[in-house]
């Protein structure tokens, strides 16, 4: 039943609601597809007795007349969000064994519409990466291979299980995060839609934290619509995440395929970075053309600290993350390496269970808060971050969104970065704006580069005004026509 | 600014996660490296700019100060490395 996997979100809840297929069959096509698929090792859980139970479950709720909006639809999650009773681990040897007993608001939200879960996906280890390598349970590789070369690409970070499960049609839509761009540079890596919301619109309550002030959820999937599905059940106001924004959750989908004309689409000139690949220049300039011929008024915007963005998100995620991270001490739950007293079990505890990026940043961030050090790096890139948002405050004046590349390149053979931890900083230099802003931002699939690897745009929004999102991303999707799958080799 | 083997000895430290000796030069090189890329913040102009703490301009919501979840250990201790009689074991804190 290849394909009932194959199928969009939308395409999927259609034939449920028909019943073409129960929830049953469309879970145990997906479940069988993703035993196929072990060598991507997106999934680090599998959970197919839940999977079976929950669409049992769904089908007679159907059949009672009580369907919800995502009702048998089987979904991965991401493994930063806590799922109770089954493991969660953010990829971290630190949290092995981990079980929740209680389940994150988002997830909970999903399940209360109907949704089923197939598992855990792969990440890098607390969402700290941009190639999915970071993962204490081994890289995702991703679907997508070079034309004619078997060279194993990174599939993006940190959501890259969840962007290479929607690509290989592992499922039909699956949770991310996003705190510099870990949807939407997956995303664009994959072929497929990422959206970060408005800093605020999903609840953080139950989702492992990083860098609390930047983290939020989003929904991947195959198809702009089919994420603004998704995301209508992942917000909404809740009251244990004291940053939960209370504010109505619009049905985004509407949105979708509406008329985009006399839209202001502002290009900021500062995104135009030396050594971005032509095609990469060239898909931009079709993105705005694409987006002229829809009726959009295309002008030129500037974001002067652009630069900066980058450096000020490395001081401010560090120093978010060390005292996040200061919970794992092997007290109350994850792993306890004995020491000779309190402190030396601490250290070792640390020590054997965080990977060699997440230590690095817990240790920069833990000097930026040192003594001495406090206001010449951190005040001052609080400083800096407000300049960034003020950036954007200025170019909303004369525009309504703006449109950029999503990543600086196509998906990079896994282990190409691995050695210069700035180089692979990079590759969020134009997501990592939206974080620090607060901003809702989107990738779409736009194009195939010359190796046939997929490049994607991004579109960034006003806050709380994803609807105007949903309708350039339906716009964009429909004239790029992106239909490309990668050729399956798994 | 150069960090050297020394900061970051009583970086780890403060961090509290054990680095071997053999490994604070690589590492000290490292955070040099990627604390000289941070240093172009310094070209920026911030005289007078509100540091930025969050995106969200809302005041932090406040509830009655009631008990509205707990009494249940079993959920709490659930993931514990080790406990005894409900509560958490761990080691000795006080010589």
């Amino acid at each position: 039943m290849s394909e009932l996997t194959g199928l969009t979100l939308k395409a999927a809840l259609d034939g449920l609601a028909d019943k073409s297929f129960s929830s049953e069959e469309i879970t145990k096509a997906h479940l069988a597809a993703i035993e196929r698929s072990r060598p991507l090792n997106a999934f680090v859980v599998e959970t197919p007795h839940k999977a079976l139970e929950m669409a049992k479950a769904s089908d007679a709720r159907r059949a009672k007349g009580e369907a919800g909006p995502l009702e048998g639809a089987p979904l991965g999650i991401k493994d930063l969000f806590c799922t109770e009773g089954v493991q969660s681990t953010a990829g971290s040897m630190i949290l092995r064994g981990f079980k929740p007993t209680y389940e994150s608001t988002v997830t909970s939200q999903l399940w209360r519409d109907g949704a089923v879960m197939l598992g855990k996906l792969n990440m890098d280890e607390f969402a700290m990466g941009s190639s999915n390598e970071t993962s204490a349970w081994g890289p995702v590789v991703n679907p997508w291979r070079q034309q004619g070369r078997n060279a194993d690409l990174t599939p993006g970070g940190s959501s890259g299980g969840s962007a290479a499960a929607v690509a290989a049609d592992l499922c039909l839509g699956a949770t991310a995060t996003d705190t510099g761009g870990s949807i939407r540079q997956p995303a664009a890596f994959t072929g497929t839609v990422g959206v970060k919301p408005t800093y605020g619109r999903c609840s953080r309550w139950g989702i492992v934290a990083f860098a609390s002030s930047l983290d939020q959820a989003g929904p991947m999937a195959r198809s702009v619509e089919d994420t603004a599905i998704l995301l209508r059940s992942m917000a909404g106001h809740d009251p244990k995440d004291s940053t939960s924004i209370d504010a109505e959750v619009p049905d985004f989908a509407s949105f979708c395929g509406k008329s985009v004309k006399g839209l202001r689409i502002g290009i900021p000139k500062e995104y135009r970075v030396d050594g971005m690949p032509p095609e990469i220049d060239a898909l931009w300039e079709q993105g705005i053309a694409w987006l002229k011929e829809a009726g959009c008024e295309i002008v030129d915007v500037s974001l002067p600290h652009t630069k900066y963005a980058l450096p000020a998100y490395y001081i401010v995620a560090p120093a978010e993350a060390s005292s996040n991270l200061a919970r794992y001490d092997g007290m109350r739950y994850g792993l306890r390496v004995d020491g000779q007293n309190l402190i030396d079990t601490y250290e070792k505890t640390r020590a054997e269970g965080f990977g060699a990026e997440v230590k690095r940043r817990i240790l920069i961030g833990t000097y930026v808060l040192s003594a001495g050090y406090y206001d010449a790096y951190y005040v001052k890139a609080l400083k800096v971050r407000r300049r960034i948002a003020d950036d954007f405050d200025q170019a909303w004046q004369t525009c309504d969104a703006l449109l950029t590349p999503t990543a600086p390149s196509a998906a990079f053979a896994l282990g190409d970065k691995a050695d210069d931890p700035v180089a692979m900083y990079l590759n969020d230099i134009f997501t990592v704006t939206v974080n620090l802003a607060g901003l809702p931002g989107m990738s779409v699939p736009a194009g195939l580069d010359a190796q046939g690897l997929p490049l994607g745009l991004q579109l960034i929004g006003r806050n709380l005004d994803e609807g105007t999102l949903f309708s350039l991303g339906s716009a964009l999707e429909k004239a790029a026509d992106f239909r490309a799958k990668p050729a399956k080799w798994w | 600014m150069a960090i050297d083997a020394a900061t970051v000895r009583k970086v780890a430290r403060l961090a509290r996660i054990a680095e071997p000796e053999d490994k604070l030069e690589p590492l000290a090189r490292e955070l040099s490296g990627i604390m000289s890329w941070i240093e172009q913040l310094n070209e920026v102009d911030t005289d007078g700019v509100e540091p930025m703490t969050t995106s969200v301009a809302m005041t932090l919501p406040m509830r009655d100060d009631v008990v509205t979840d707990g009494g249940d250990p079993a959920r709490v201790l659930g993931n514990a490395p080790k406990s005894e009689k409900g509560f958490f074991v761990v080691p000795k804190v006080v010589e």
